[in-house]
């Protein structure tokens, strides 16, 4: 007690009482009062790579970072079975779009696209998810192509799509020039031509990444051996479509 | 020891018998756990993102300190009389003034210290260096705007609204200058009054934008040339605050 204060004694004991009891109703408000889960119906249209921008006031790197997590809250929980498979794709993309827009060199962006979006069981907008992958590594295939080598596993073993997955192989072969870009995705069309199924891809994949170094953070280690074992409870053994 | 030297030893020995040490631990902590938290939830770049959210919050944290702790200083002596005492000493205007800002520079580059330490969990050590000369830097350049603000307005509100106006504009300038400069926008007149109404104000203020980036910390140190030219813009800036307020001071009937 410093010399400026008087002795508890001396509040009156009517305003303990009332701090005692605006706490309790305080605790007792908040805890009857609903969780703040994000619905698919709650994503707001995406702003503007600039208006984010904007509003990052020169820190583009942590607001695009915060952007991402606050953009996978949306659909996580709730009453859906299977996470964001409610949500308005296309939407989802614009707010993607934004945010690699205002931090090219972040990969968080195009890791959700590609290892988690792509997991809705509605094809269109599982398409609408490839598509964005691979308008976003026809603008940086050097940095990119792991991404779209991941796309071209679920054209193929997803979406039955062998055309598809073919094509973005080729886009990797062709475009990709940086010398740390591994055999085996310059090798991707006859990888995907093998017939593997995609638990069996999944592991040559994850063992390129972990073997070039692609994959350093632990958070995204745990993603993916999370995912493996997924798939190895599942059983995967998808029926390859032959050419 | 020159008077400047003095005063200046006497606003670092304020600020640490104030609750500022305080606050810059409370601040390390909360930007820690809230890096930690947002680690767990994150899929990827989770180093990245605690490196990026750490850096982010405490520059803010420690532009605000700073700002406010010099607008709080300076208003307190003023309103005690404790400047006009202190101006019937054998003290010049100008060693005075210097004094008071080079004792608040000090504690900038202080606190620039404390909060990049912990960056060095995430980040190389050259990275993290530079980010911290550059932060320090910057918390000179708002010292020097919060003493001319506080001098000048006089009101502890208005003071630390006027540093952080001038601060956050500085910041968001350059996202405002190429949202003018967007292809889409109508080529009429009005817009290209606008757009060179935003070049002028554009012209007054620091490149804060440039300064102390997060980028450093996670995708590598900065070329020599844009750092060195970061650096002299905020060394400029702070210069002309420096003058301002030393012009308002010896003017002022005191």
């Amino acid at each position: 007690m410093s010399r400026d204060e008087r002795s508890l004694n001396a509040v009156p004991r009517w305003i303990w009482l009332a701090l005692a009891a605006c706490l309790a109703l305080q605790f007792a408000w908040r805890a009857t009062r609903p969780g703040a889960a994000t619905t698919a119906e709650d994503l707001p249209p995406a702003p503007t790579a600039a208006a984010l921008r904007l509003a990052s006031f020169g820190e583009p790197a942590a607001v695009a970072r915060l952007a991402m997590l606050y953009l996978q809250a949306f659909d996580l929980r709730g009453t859906n079975d299977v996470p964001y498979q409610r949500l308005d794709y296309r939407r989802l993309v614009a707010w993607l779009g934004a945010i690699v827009d205002l931090d090219p060199r972040s990969e968080y962006p195009l890791f959700s696209s590609a290892r988690v979006y792509t997991e809705n069981p509605d094809p269109a907008k599982v398409r609408v998810m490839l598509d964005f992958i691979y308008r976003e590594f026809l603008k940086d295939p050097d940095h990119r192509w792991r991404w779209l080598a991941h796309a071209a596993l679920v054209a193929k073993h997803r979406l039955h799509d062998l055309p598809l997955a073919l094509r973005y192989a080729d886009a990797i072969d062709r475009l990709t020039t940086a010398r740390d870009v591994p055999l085996w995705a310059k090798q991707m069309r006859i990888f995907i031509l093998e017939d593997m199924n995609e638990l069996q891809a999944a592991k040559v994949i994850l063992g390129g990444l972990l073997e070039s170094g692609a994959v350093k953070d632990p958070a995204e280690l745990r993603f993916l051996e999370h995912h493996l074992e997924e798939l190895e409870a599942r059983g995967v053994a998808t029926p390859v479509p032959r050419r | 020891m020159p008077a400047a030297a003095i005063l200046a030893r006497f606003v670092l020995l304020e600020a640490r018998r104030s609750g500022l040490p305080w606050i810059v631990a409370a601040s390390l902590v909360a930007a820690l756990g809230l890096a930690a938290f947002l680690a767990q939830v994150a899929l990827t770049e989770s180093i990245a993102l605690q490196a990026a959210f750490c850096a982010a919050l405490l520059r803010a944290c420690a532009v605000f300190l700073v700002a406010a702790h010099v607008a709080a200083s300076t208003l307190r002596e003023i309103d005690d009389k404790g400047l006009e005492l202190m101006l019937t000493l054998p003290v010049s205007r100008t060693a005075h003034y210097l004094g008071r800002l080079g004792g608040y520079i000090a504690l900038g580059a202080v606190i620039a210290l404390c909060f990049a330490l912990p960056l060095l969990l995430w980040s190389p050590p050259a990275a993290v260096a530079l980010w911290a000369l550059s932060l320090a830097a910057e918390t000179a350049l708002v010292a020097a705007a919060a003493l001319f603000f506080s001098m000048v307005l006089v009101q502890p509100v208005s003071a630390v609204a006027a540093s952080a106006g001038l601060y956050i504009l500085a910041r968001a300038m350059g996202a405002i200058q190429s949202i003018a400069a967007s292809p889409l926008a109508e080529p009429t007149l009005a817009h290209r009054l606008a757009r060179w109404s935003i070049d002028a104000v554009a012209l007054l203020l620091p490149r804060l934008d440039a300064a102390t980036r997060t980028d450093w910390l996670i995708y590598g140190t900065p070329s020599g040339a844009s750092y060195a030219a970061a650096l002299i813009g905020l060394l400029l800036y702070a210069l002309l605050l420096v003058a301002a307020g030393l012009f308002d001071f010896h003017r002022r009937n005191l």
